[in-house]
């Protein structure tokens, strides 16, 4: 199958300006400077681009959100806060291409007429962020970014920011407060970000794998990219799998690749023999499915249809023999630890589902704790300004609605019956 | 005690200063600065700081307390951070956190005696294709097995 981004990754000169250019880089920005703004987002509407970032909101429906009026000046900016429990994908992008994203970058700040992007990177990853800093410092001296780039008389200015240990910044809004150096809080929208974003300017936050798409888009046609996938999911997709199979990593894939597939074929089946109980598919905030669940496509769509997401195609894969209340409780201390604390059904909600869930595994378990935790569920989904708190919700009911029979047991037997361990 | 910066970090200040619209946009850059310079966050720090942005103390320390990343206390030499979130837990994270807790002789969150490590806990770290692993300072270890464990931390100088 046709690669978008990883054909070069395996050669390690690749994230350097002159290896890139080598292999063809920066050549789609000439070709984006030939066409005008709206020819380039005509292309990526018809490339059926959906936000990697987790939502999948179609990239060029985003673009179009953008006020008509050019009066204030507009921004751009990255999330590369990758920070979904299970996704490490935006990450091999950063050290084996940046250069895809800074190209990407400056074709999609042409389109968007922005002249300032920030790239706003957690702050865990040093070692990428110094990776991106290199990148924009090689490209600014090429001349593929600052004034008048390539003699198009077109002007941008890319700076990387580092995040400071906080999942809640990888939600756009709560992203753009911390750029703008307060506490990592999410804005109520409206105004959406489009209209008033980054240091008051309209702004477009799209993620690192949906930016660095762009200048294959540019080069070879929006058709072309969405035969790549399925309808209305172009393209590629960078899809990571962890857990114990016997391959781990990151692969490109089609959007429409079957799930089954990628855990049996792709990423090598199950190590050690062990069989396979259960998969969250798309970062630890996507709806768990059973092992006999996942003879399906990976599409945003037909995962929809099953009552769950492809969300950041973050494939957490469970085998036989794991505690389902155990791994729950680990999630719900990662939900109660990140919740920003601003509203109050996600603060009380997850720290509560952090509470129950944690007693049910330690044996201390109640009647109707099960319904309880279903309870404060329906109280904290949709209620709050931002999605943290479904976030918390969709694996606790999906947990319990799948193998409710282990909650039960855990309050029946008052003791974890897989020995508090996994 | 009053801190200030280096003549280097002072030039890093300035130089940041002209990457945002808004002097505000600094802090966080600033507050890395600081922990860069000083050690970690102090009180001192965060007022130094505010002075610098041209803003209230408790402004900067609201966003300080609000980050993970900001140690408002000294850390060890080495700040030992293994992911216990779920990629690395299905891999063996527990097993990984008791046994350096055994090995240095503290519990998470804690500082070994002598001041060469602190360990502790974090949540993901975007690196669960290579589970279970751990942050040493800037640096990520994959892959981690209790061997290769015992080694990385007993050739930490």
């Amino acid at each position: 199958m046709e690669k978008v981004l990883t054909t070069h990754f395996a050669n390690e000169r690749y994230r350097r300006l002159d290896t890139y250019r080598q292999y063809g880089g920066y050549e789609a920005l000439k070709k984006a400077f030939a066409m005008t703004p709206e020819a380039i987002i005509d292309e990526v509407k018809k490339a059926n681009l959906r936000g990697r970032g987790g939502a999948g909101f179609p990239a060029g429906v985003k673009w179009g959100f953008l006020p008509k009026d050019l009066s204030r000046p507009r921004a751009l900016v990255i999330n590369a806060d990758e920070g979904e429990p299970g996704t490490f994908k935006d990450r091999v992008i950063m050290t084996r291409g940046p250069h895809l994203l800074i190209e990407g970058i400056a074709i999609s700040s042409f389109a968007l007429r922005a002249h300032a992007c920030w790239i706003y990177i957690r702050g865990e990853f040093v070692r990428e962020a110094k990776i991106l800093d290199e990148a924009v410092a090689e490209a600014y001296a090429a001349g593929f970014l600052g004034v008048n780039i390539l003699g198009s008389g077109f002007d941008l200015d890319v700076t990387v920011h580092r995040g400071a240990g906080a999942y809640i910044c990888g939600e756009e809004t709560s992203l753009i407060n911390s750029l703008e150096g307060k506490r990592g809080w999410p804005r109520l929208k409206p105004p959406f970000p489009a209209s008033v974003g980054a240091f008051g300017m309209p702004t477009i936050v799209n993620n690192v794998e949906t930016i660095a798409d762009i200048p294959w888009i540019v080069t070879h046609g929006g058709d072309t990219f969405a035969a790549l996938g399925v309808e209305k999911n172009g393209g590629t997709r960078l899809v990571g799998v962890s857990g114990p199979v016997n391959r781990p990593g990151v692969y490109e894939l089609s959007a429409g690749a079957n799930l089954k597939d990628v855990i049996y074929n792709v990423a090598g089946g199950m190590r050690d023999g062990k069989k396979l109980k259960a998969v969250i598919p798309g970062g630890s905030s996507t709806p768990v499915l059973r092992a006999d669940e996942i003879d399906v496509t990976f599409d945003i769509e037909s995962m929809a249809k099953i009552g769950t997401m492809s969300g950041t195609s973050g494939i957490i894969v469970i085998p036989e023999g794991t505690c389902m209340v155990r791994a729950l409780s680990v999630l719900m201390n990662f939900y109660a630890h990140e919740s920003c604390g601003q509203c109050t059904p996600c603060r009380e909600g997850t720290g509560w589902l952090k509470k129950l869930v944690g007693r049910i595994e330690a044996g201390e378990g109640r009647q109707g704790d099960v319904e309880l935790i279903l309870d404060l569920c329906d109280n904290m989904m949709g209620r709050t300004i931002c999605a943290l708190a479904d976030a918390a919700v969709m694996p606790a009911q999906s947990f319990i609605w799948k193998f409710r029979e282990e909650f039960d047991r855990h309050i029946g037997e008052q003791k974890c019956p897989y020995g508090n361990r996994f | 005690m009053s801190v200030a910066f280096s003549e280097t970090g002072r030039a890093e200040f300035e130089r940041l200063l002209t990457r945002y619209p808004d002097r505000k946009a600094v802090i966080l850059p600033a507050l890395y600065l600081a922990q860069k310079e000083f050690g970690y966050v102090s009180a001192e720090a965060i007022v130094y700081i505010a002075g610098l942005v041209g803003t209230s103390p408790a402004e900067i320390e609201g966003v300080a307390t609000f980050y993970t990343m900001y140690n408002r206390k000294p850390v060890g030499k080495y700040h030992v951070q293994i992911c216990r979130n779920i990629s690395c837990s299905l891999l063996g994270a527990e097993h990984l956190i008791e046994h350096v807790s055994k090995k240095l002789g503290v519990r998470p969150g804690e500082t070994t005696p002598d001041g060469k490590f602190t360990l502790g806990t974090a949540e993901c770290l975007g690196s669960c294709g290579t589970a279970p692993m751990m942050q040493v300072n800037d640096e990520y270890h994959e892959s981690l097995t209790v061997e290769s464990i015992d080694r990385i931390l007993d050739q930490l100088p």
